[in-house]
Parts: structure tokens; C-alpha cells; sequence
């Protein structure tokens, strides 16, 4: 057998090990998560880390994709002659795709690094075997709080980047072009439905949950030191985000489908 | 049921007047990889007993107290807590196992996002839900006492010196009164005036407690002064157990060697 081929087995055999583990990983997070007692006041203290400490960040992300979204789609819909499509380009695109990916992708490098980092350090310093040594299960408190915190926050982040992103696309254009809010949001939402919204909203759960659960499970299995504490936090947001996008390939599609 | 419950009733009497012992090790194998670390280790731990395992870096010390905690599963052989073997249980089951047993790790391992108080309040926190918050602070300030670290309850872990940690870290593994105390390495990193201090402590709450105890050190010293008991480790076998006087009469090199070198 060639080099080439025994490496590309070698990769393929571990990867396979790696979803074997991550899927052990969900199994027990998910037994741990259904039965008491339940770690109410840790799972509130994870709200407000991933939640409230992110939200200042996807605001901003979120307002520079509006005002990028603007500048973009007003110069690129004047060259055909569809500048009155302008602000229900603005609106669909923030709301069906940029704001919920954009909220993904900021909460994977935010959250993702700080939870891979925290947990690896952690399990580096024995401390998670302190907590099972203390009899109470890490799965339960650390991993199960930290993954349902992401479930959670993601759709209300994503409301939150949607509206700045939304509130900037309108300034953007009113700076060029006087237009009121009010005329902005009817022209934007005119023929929208419930459809166009709530779904691309919800889906930003499984984001929480991919990036929830990949975050700690790098985080928990980590082995080897500060350079361990490193390697857990780079491959936290690196898989996170990878996942999130691939994710979100499937999940427009199934929108699509059930949701037309 | 009742032969059940009889049985278990004898047990614990036996337990605790020391003719049955609390914890037992039998037989068991341990290897990571190609590597051998335990090779058929056998032991036992009565109640009020301190047994000291000795041995150099790398021989399995702290893998066999991993083992008896249930953070590592014996490729082969049983480890009982209380009768009972822990290999396959589920780790929820084996939760109710550790709430009888304290662990005081090689680092301490506080918990680094807590105060000190709120470390040794943790298993309180978690497992004595029918105590209310002024009776268990009472508790965290009469275990803090216990181990001389009053007037340091908001401090952080990174805060206070590699001694103290250790003595939050025992402050931590009394809480839920266990009768079984595992400890890594109580002595290791320490200056010798810290080194004799946490000997003493351990000493004294092992005479206040009268737990079984497991103490996991290089530091001949130290096992002299508070076990009753000591075992040699060598390539992952027990290579003499005994009194330290047994231990000076022995033949055996290995044995000669480690007290030559202590």
C-alpha cells in the first residue's frame, strides 16, 4: 500500500473515531440533561456568559453587514434598474440568511474559544475529575448548561442582528437617499410572512447546539498542558464554524422545502 | 430482601469495628497503550487505617487511587468500596459510591472561578440540599478552621500559596464526611515546614475522622509519619507491605535500594 492511501486511511479511521466519540459524548450530555437534579443556577449563569456577553458583538457584526448589505445591493440593483427592490433585498437577505449565519459564525469564534478554553483548562487541572470525584456529574453541570445556554441564546441573538442589522441597512440608504423608517420597514416586509421569518430564526438553534457541543466536547477531552488548552480552543471555533456552515447549507434546504 | 439488608447490616458492622475492610483492591491490571502500568496489585484498607503506597515516579501511585475513585476502569481484577464493585457502574450509581469518599488531588485542583469558600461549600451545595445556606456556611467555616485556613474564605485559589491550596483542597474532601480519604501526593512541591504542617493535619483529622485512608507518596518521611501501614510499588506489583519497620528488615534490593535513597 502506497504512503498516500495508508495516510488517507489513517485520516479517514480517525475521523470516524472522532464522530464515534462525539456522538458518546451527545449520548451522555443528553442522559445527563433529562434526569434531576438539575443545575438550574449554573445553566443561568451560562445564559448570561454566552447571551449577554456576545450580544454586544453579533449588535456589531450585525450593523456592518446591514450597512454592507446596503451599500452592496444598492449599487448592484441600480445597475439593473431595480432600485425599489432595495429594501426587500435588505430585509429578506438580513433575515432568511446573513443575520442568523453572521450570529453563528461571531457566537463559534466568541463562545466557542471561551468554552473550549475554560473546559480544557479545566480538565488539565484535574478539575473536572474533581467535580466526578465530588460525585456530581461534569456532563450534567459543565457540558449539558453550556450546550443548552447556546441552544437558547442563538435565536435571540439572532433577533438582535437582525435589528441592527436591519436599523443600519435603513441608515445607510437614508444617508443617500431620504427614506423614513416607516416607508423602509413597509417596502422591506411587504409580501413577507411568518415563514420568511421564524424558520431562518429557529434554525440558529442547531447552531447553538453544534457550537455548544463541539466546544465541549474539544474542551473535555483535551490532554497535554497549556499547549492542549490551545489546541482545544483553535479547534473549537475552527469545527464549530465549519460545522455551523455546513449545517446551514442542509438547514436552507429543508427550509425550503417545508417552508415555501 | 431482608437476607439482603442483613448482609449489608453485617457488613457495615464489620466495617465498623475493623474486622472487614472498607475498601479492597484485588488482582487488578491497568495498561494505557503497550504500556503496563499495574500488574496485579492487591490490597486492602480497614477503617481508622492509613495505608501509605510508596514507590517511584511512574510506577502506577496515583493511577491505583484513580482506580479506586472510578476515574480510570482496571483492565482486569475488582476494586470494592464498602462490599461493592465499582467497575460497572453506571456514574450516576457510582456518584453515591464518592459521596462516602474524600480526594484530595496531587495540584489540590480547586476550582479557579470560585473562592475558596465556595470550593469546600461545593459538594455541600450539590448533595446536602436538606441543610440550609446558614448551616452550611457554618460547616465551610468549621472545615476551613479545621485546617487552619480561617480569614481566607474570599480569597481565590490563584491567590493563596501551593500549601493552603492543599488544605482547601482537604477542606474540600471532608465536607461530605467520608470514611474513605484518598490522598495524591499531600506532600509533593512543598517546603519542608509546609511538608510537616500538612502531615500533622492529616494526622490530626485522620485521629478526629477515623476514615480509611489512602496516602499516595515518594516522600518516606511523610508515610512514616502518618500511615500505619505502607506498601512498595515497583513495575506495577506491590514488592513488600508492612509496618516501616518490616520495610528496614527486608531483603529484597528494590526495598533496600528505595530506603538507601529516601
Amino acid at each position: 500500500m502506497s504512503p498516500g492511501v495508508s495516510s488517507a486511511k489513517g485520516l479517514i479511521s480517525e475521523f470516524l473515531e472522532w464522530f464515534g466519540d462525539l456522538g458518546i459524548f451527545f449520548w451522555r450530555v443528553v442522559r445527563a440533561a433529562v434526569t434531576p437534579p438539575f443545575e438550574f443556577g449554573e445553566l443561568f449563569r451560562q445564559l448570561d456568559e454566552i447571551g449577554s456577553k456576545s450580544l454586544p458583538l453579533v449588535a456589531l457584526a450585525g450593523a456592518a453587514t446591514g450597512v454592507v448589505l446596503s451599500l452592496e445591493a444598492r449599487y448592484s440593483l441600480t445597475r439593473f434598474g431595480a432600485k425599489s427592490l432595495l429594501p426587500a433585498a435588505i430585509v429578506f437577505s438580513i433575515i432568511h440568511e446573513t443575520g442568523p449565519i453572521i450570529t453563528g459564525l461571531v457566537v463559534s469564534g466568541r463562545a466557542g474559544a471561551g468554552i473550549g478554553a475554560e473546559l480544557a483548562s479545566m480538565k488539565v487541572t484535574e478539575q473536572i475529575d474533581a467535580i466526578e470525584v465530588s460525585a456530581v456529574n461534569p456532563y450534567r453541570l459543565l457540558a449539558a448548561t453550556r450546550i443548552l445556554a447556546c441552544i437558547l441564546m442563538l435565536p435571540l441573538l439572532t433577533l438582535a442582528a437582525d435589528f441592527c442589522g436591519l436599523l443600519m441597512g435603513w441608515v445607510t440608504q437614508a444617508m443617500v437617499e431620504p427614506v423614513s423608517l416607516h416607508q423602509f420597514i413597509n417596502a422591506g416586509f411587504n409580501g413577507a410572512d411568518f415563514n420568511d421569518f421564524l424558520p431562518p430564526t429557529f434554525k440558529t438553534m442547531v447552531f447553538g447546539l453544534i457550537i455548544g457541543l463541539v466546544a465541549c466536547f474539544q474542551g473535555m477531552r483535551t490532554q497535554g498542558g497549556a499547549a492542549g488548552v490551545g489546541r482545544a480552543a483553535t479547534s473549537s471555533v475552527v469545527l464549530s464554524s465549519l460545522f455551523v456552515i455546513l449545517a446551514d447549507v442542509v438547514l436552507v434546504k429543508l427550509i425550503i422545502i417545508f417552508f415555501p | 430482601m431482608d437476607t439482603l439488608d442483613q448482609i449489608a447490616t453485617q457488613r457495615e458492622e464489620a466495617e465498623q469495628n475493623g474486622s472487614a475492610p472498607v475498601l479492597t483492591v484485588e488482582d487488578v491490571h491497568k495498561s494505557f497503550g503497550s504500556q503496563n502500568v499495574l500488574n496485579g496489585i492487591t490490597l486492602s484498607v480497614k477503617r481508622g487505617e492509613t495505608l501509605a503506597v510508596l514507590g517511584r515516579s511512574g510506577t502506577g501511585k496515583s493511577v491505583l487511587l484513580r482506580l479506586v475513585v472510578g476515574l480510570e476502569k482496571p483492565d482486569s481484577g475488582l476494586v470494592r468500596i464498602h462490599g461493592q464493585d465499582i467497575a460497572g457502574l453506571a456514574l450516576d450509581q457510582l456518584g453515591e459510591i464518592r459521596k462516602k469518599m474524600g480526594f484530595l488531588f496531587q495540584h489540590a485542583a480547586l476550582y479557579d472561578s470560585l473562592t475558596v469558600e465556595q470550593n469546600v461549600a461545593f459538594p455541600l451545595q450539590h448533595h446536602k440540599k436538606e441543610m440550609s445556606r446558614p448551616e452550611k456556611a457554618a460547616r465551610v467555616r468549621q472545615l476551613l478552621a479545621e485546617v487552619g485556613m480561617e480569614g481566607h474564605f474570599a480569597k481565590m485559589p490563584s491567590d493563596i500559596s501551593g500549601g493552603m491550596q492543599k488544605r482547601v483542597g482537604l477542606a474540600r474532601a471532608l465536607a461530605l464526611e467520608p470514611d474513605i480519604l484518598l490522598l495524591d501526593e499531600p506532600t509533593a512541591g512543598l517546603d519542608p515546614i509546609s511538608a510537616a504542617e500538612i502531615d500533622d493535619l492529616v494526622l490530626k483529622l485522620q485521629q478526629e475522622h477515623h476514615m480509611a485512608s489512602i496516602v499516595v507518596t515518594h516522600d518516606l518521611h511523610s508515610a512514616k509519619t502518618i500511615a500505619n501501614r505502607l506498601a512498595l510499588l515497583n513495575q506495577g506489583k506491590v514488592v513488600i507491605e508492612g509496618d516501616f519497620e518490616e520495610l528496614q528488615k527486608s531483603d529484597i534490593e528494590f526495598v533496600r535500594e528505595f530506603l538507601r535513597h529516601s
